[in-house]
């Protein structure tokens, strides 16, 4: 392959940053393709902006990508960089402070001219006035190499020329970092094949770019990183969006139900919508409604009906759907409700995570109304999360919350695909006839679980009438008895509380059994604490770590296992929500560390902050 | 509760009565529009467990409760959304929407129109009585300007819905419209809704006899203000007529006059529709009643359950285990 020197490499983190029309997010995306085929393990972090094209060349217009990899298993997208490829000043200035000393910067030289460098903000240009100084800069005219190496191309414009740039980049990407380049070209043929122009236009600039490193004198060396040692099997990338999709699927076919999708477009849920209207040969019925009320009110109507009603949407969504998951509560119906988190509060800022809906889920609705919560905690675990929120409300009758986040939505990481035959069922069955002799009582439960049967319109015998109404117990007729509405709401609570005995203990991470210290999580903050408390115990330290995936109920051993520690620390991307209900739940004197900056933990931030408490 | 039939003996309006007591107010205009419905059931031929009524929140809402069939009494304003994802799901149901004036086209306002553009095979009545009668008599969206309310006291200042102008500029393709009290045409204008596949809406004029009484004496009482709208008949009614004026409005004229509508439903253009629908005792004293559109346009459940049919037929039914390996995939051993 290359000529030149290699060096071997553990881990690698790389961002890619320009233009939100650059195809930054196109470049990311491939090159983590190619590095997944390779083995190693991953994840990724997309970073962009809402607005689809801001001013080009504009701060805020910056798109990012980052990519981590590593012959080693990882918990993150990374914290800061080890090489950043630039394509304009504007992301060189919005992204150089979290590149450490040391690290790599390529920048495409062409796109530093006097204009872009002012609507950036410098007023001299950052590649000769020293502010680069202790970095490895490369400087690449990766426009014009580009437009050179597509002279000839019939049919291509100049801007269109400029446009393939994001590939050369990526040729030399994958070249500096030994990857391969078949799939890629294949993708181009794939994606670009109905413009030939086109597709010629970005597969030369693509090995343009390939060349150019294994040529250019710029890049004396190459790095290799192994693959890692990864369990066994066969894998693929997936995104947190992507596997909650794959996992409502299966929920359908482990139920039996057909899955009705009510949906409203909203940033950053509305790909689970887009990519299940892909799937309608699973008998998948996507309803894009009139708004978030109307579409978690279809899916209700669907579940009424029989189906799997599930919606979607992030936190300005949920909180239109509160009263319909009320209703829910009160019909005890199946509805699985999925919130993506944003930051928040309104509309706050679309395209970044934030953990601060949790109070919302819980509480968010009128009276006495518990809905069991499932939070997801990486990108692929989505996918069980998906199927576990949808055996609840099936075997419960209950709307259930799964809460993921615009971090776990848009990244990616490997997926060991699982046995799909292994997978067990989570049918429950309609009713079929009456439950009381000749008499059917809708609100007559199964002394187990506390659900209600659930008879289906169509079923001879059974017709009943239900609504938001307080019931009368066991008959479902309409009460305002006192007494009655007291039994029911305990009941209801129960009902929910009891599922605690039907979910897997809360699992401690603690290999000495020695730590006084437990670190405390739940949903996207998975990856940053496992990889903080890797840090902190190769420092010699010993911590403990626990990751909530049920909100509500807790698991039965949380008490336990809180209690067991001198200090809980618990790291949320809010400002305390978790930490608020464990204090209350337990009675135990938690601490909590807190960021809601609109990006995911660092894991050194995480890591300091634990050896502060183990070392206090 | 007795079982099922599964449509083999032929039901009464009986076998529609549910064991709930009814509890609209003594002479409330909606017993007689419950005694019309139950008595038109039977003749549908479809058996109770296949019949689903959804309500919103109001004193029309209740109606399921009294209607030996599946119901879900749900939220205010929503039952067109619930029923909207029922009926989609369910081919196999007649689903019926019942509510109110406030309930539909103030709270619910936007479910209902979207619903009528999309077609979902429904059959929506909306019964109105130009009051807000639970909450114990507020002006709703259909009253007067000028209604004297006890949130009104100084009157109202806006201006009301027409629900058939609303139904038809939401582009609806079963329009009518019928009195509580008058049950011959009311189950006629039902039978019709029932046969018609989409969304089928039909504006009740229903009197609350506690917070609007009298409300739609203008038609209710005074016989003679009655339109009926009869398909490929001249729309006249007494000594008087309708036909289209210059500027496309319909009026009311001597009867004997030339140019007289010859009313058709089916019209594709509801601009006629549209004219009729704004006939009203405030512009002529004389109102439509009947059919006043009804046109075939594909049901929104029906394109739905096609795609799914056409996605299945191109790329056969899908397979988890080939959807979870999608995509490239690689293998470490």
């Amino acid at each position: 392959m290359s000529s030149k020197p290699v060096e071997h490499l553990d881990r690698v983190i790389i961002r890619f940053a320009g233009d939100s029309g650059d195809g930054i997010q196109l470049t990311g995306d491939r090159f983590t393709s190619e590095t997944a085929l390779l083995g190693n393990d991953l994840a990724t972090l997309p970073d962009f902006p809402a607005e689809i094209r801001a001013p080009a060349g504009s701060l805020p217009g910056v798109s990012g990508f980052q990519v981590h990899f590593a012959d080693h298993d990882i918990f993150t997208s990374g914290d800061q960089p080890n090489v950043l490829v630039a394509m304009n000043p504007a992301a060189l200035k919005t992204n150089l402070a979290d590149v450490p000393k040391g690290g790599m910067v390529i920048v495409n030289t062409d796109a530093f001219n006097e204009r872009n460098l002012q609507k950036a903000g410098y007023e001299a240009s950052p590649l000769s006035d020293g502010s680069l100084a202790g970095l490895h800069v490369h400087e690449v005219a990766l426009t014009s190499m580009t437009v050179t190496a597509l002279k000839g191309i019939e049919g291509i414009t100049s801007r269109e020329a400029e446009r393939s740039k994001n590939f050369f980049a990526l040729g030399l990407m994958l070249w500096l970092y030994h990857r391969k380049t078949e799939g890629t070209l294949a993708f181009i043929e794939q994606k670009f094949g109905n413009t030939p122009s086109i597709a010629e236009a970005n597969t030369r600039a693509f090995k343009a770019g390939y060349n150019y490193g294994e040529t250019s004198e710029d890049f004396a060396v190459s790095y290799e990183i192994a693959p890692a040692h990864l369990a066994p099997g066969r894998y693929r990338q997936i995104t947190g969006n992507g596997a909650i999709t794959c996992g409502l699927i299966a929920a359908s076919r482990l139920s039996g139900l057909p899955l009705f999708l009510g949906a409203y477009p909203i940033t950053p849920a509305s790909s689970i919508l887009e990519e299940l209207a892909r799937h309608k040969n699973f008998g998948v019925t996507t309803f894009q409604a009139e708004d978030e009320i109307a579409a978690c009110g279809a899916a209700l109507g669907a579940s009424f009906g029989g189906s799997l009603g599930v919606t979607t949407s992030a936190g300005p969504g949920v909180v239109l759907k509160s009263e319909m998951v009320g209703l829910a509560v009160m019909l005890e119906l199946p509805l699985v409700i999925l919130d993506i988190q944003r930051a928040g509060p309104s509309t706050g800022m679309p395209t970044k995570p934030e953990q601060a809906d949790l109070l919302l889920v819980l509480f968010g609705r009128n009276g006495e109304s518990p809905v069991p919560v499932v939070a997801a905690s990486s990108p692929s675990q989505c996918f069980h999360a998906a199927i576990e929120a949808a055996r609840i409300a099936i075997k419960y009758r209950t709307p259930v919350y799964l809460l993921s986040d615009a971090s776990l939505a848009n990244g990616s990481e490997p997926w060991l695909i699982p046995d799909v035959d292994a997978l067990p069922s989570i049918a429950s069955p309609f009713a079929t006839g009456p439950n009381d002799g000749d008499l059917f009582h809708p609100y007559k439960r199964d002394p187990d679980t506390l659900a209600r049967p659930w008879a289906v319109p169509g079923t001879p015998g059974l017709e009943h009438r239900i609504g938001g109404l307080e019931k009368e117990d066991v008959t479902g007729g309409i009460s305002y008895d006192p007494d009655n509405h007291d039994a029911m709401v305990r009941l209801r609570a129960r009902k929910v509380a009891n599922i605690a005995a039907d979910i897997p203990d809360l699992e401690v991470d603690d290999p000495d059994g020695g730590a006084r210290i437990l670190v405390l999580g739940w949903g996207s903050t998975y990856g940053p604490i496992g990889a903080a408390v890797r840090r902190v115990r190769k420092a010699g330290h010993e911590v403990a770590s626990a990751h909530l995936h049920y909100l509500n109920p807790f698991p039965r051993n949380t008490g336990d296992v809180l209690r067991r520690y001198d200090r809980v620390l618990v790291p949320e991307m809010n400002t305390g929500q978790l930490l608020k209900l464990i204090r209350a739940e337990f009675l135990v004197d938690a601490v909590g560390y807190n960021r809601v900056r609109g990006l995911p933990f660092r894991s050194s931030e995480l890591a300091e902050t634990i050896t502060a408490l183990v070392e206090r | 509760m007795s079982s099922g039939n599964g449509g083999l003996i032929p039901l009464t309006a009986k076998d529609f009565k549910s064991d709930q007591e009814v509890r609209w107010c003594p002479g409330c205009g909606d017993y007689a529009i419950l005694n019309a419905v139950q008595g038109f059931m039977p003749e549908l031929e479809i058996p109770r467990e296949k019949i689903v009524f959804v309500s919103g929140i109001g004193c029309a809402a209740r109606f399921p409760y009294y209607m030996e069939t599946y119901g879900m009494h749900s939220i205010h304003g929503r039952a067109p959304a619930i029923a909207t994802g029922l009926a989609t799901a369910r081919r196999d149901l007649s689903v019926w929407v019942i509510g109110g004036d406030g309930d539909m086209l103030s709270i619910g306002g936007n479910h209902l129109i979207h619903t009528l553009r999309r077609n979902v095979n429904l059959t929506i009545l909306l019964l109105n009585n130009e009051v807000y009668g639970l909450t114990k008599g507020q002006y709703s969206p259909t009253s007067e300007r000028g209604k004297v309310t006890k949130s009104t006291p100084m009157g109202s200042v806006d201006q009301p819905f027409n629900p058939l102008s609303v139904a038809i500029g939401a582009e609806a393709t079963f329009v009518a419209r019928a009195i509580d009290t008058d049950k011959k045409e009311l189950s006629e204008v039902l039978r019709a809704a029932a046969a018609h596949r989409g969304t089928s809406f039909v504006e009740v004029f229903q009197n609350c006899n506690i917070y609007n009484d009298g409300a739609f004496d203008f038609v209710r009482e005074q016989k003679e203000n009655r339109i009926y709208l009869r398909a490929g008949e001249p729309i006249v009614f007494g000594d008087r007529g309708v036909r289209q004026a210059e500027d496309g409005s319909a009026e009311v004229v001597d009867a004997s006059t030339p140019g007289i509508l010859v009313h058709d439903p089916s019209h594709v253009e509801p601009s006629v529709a549209f004219a009729l629908s704004r006939l009203t005792f405030d512009t002529v004293g004389a109102t439509p009643l009947g059919i006043f559109r009804s046109v075939a346009r594909p049901a929104y459940d029906e394109a739905v359950a096609d795609q799914i049919r056409l996605a299945t037929e191109q790329r056969g039914e899908g397979d988890l285990k080939t959807l979870l390996h999608a995509g490239d995939t690689w293998q470490i051993d």
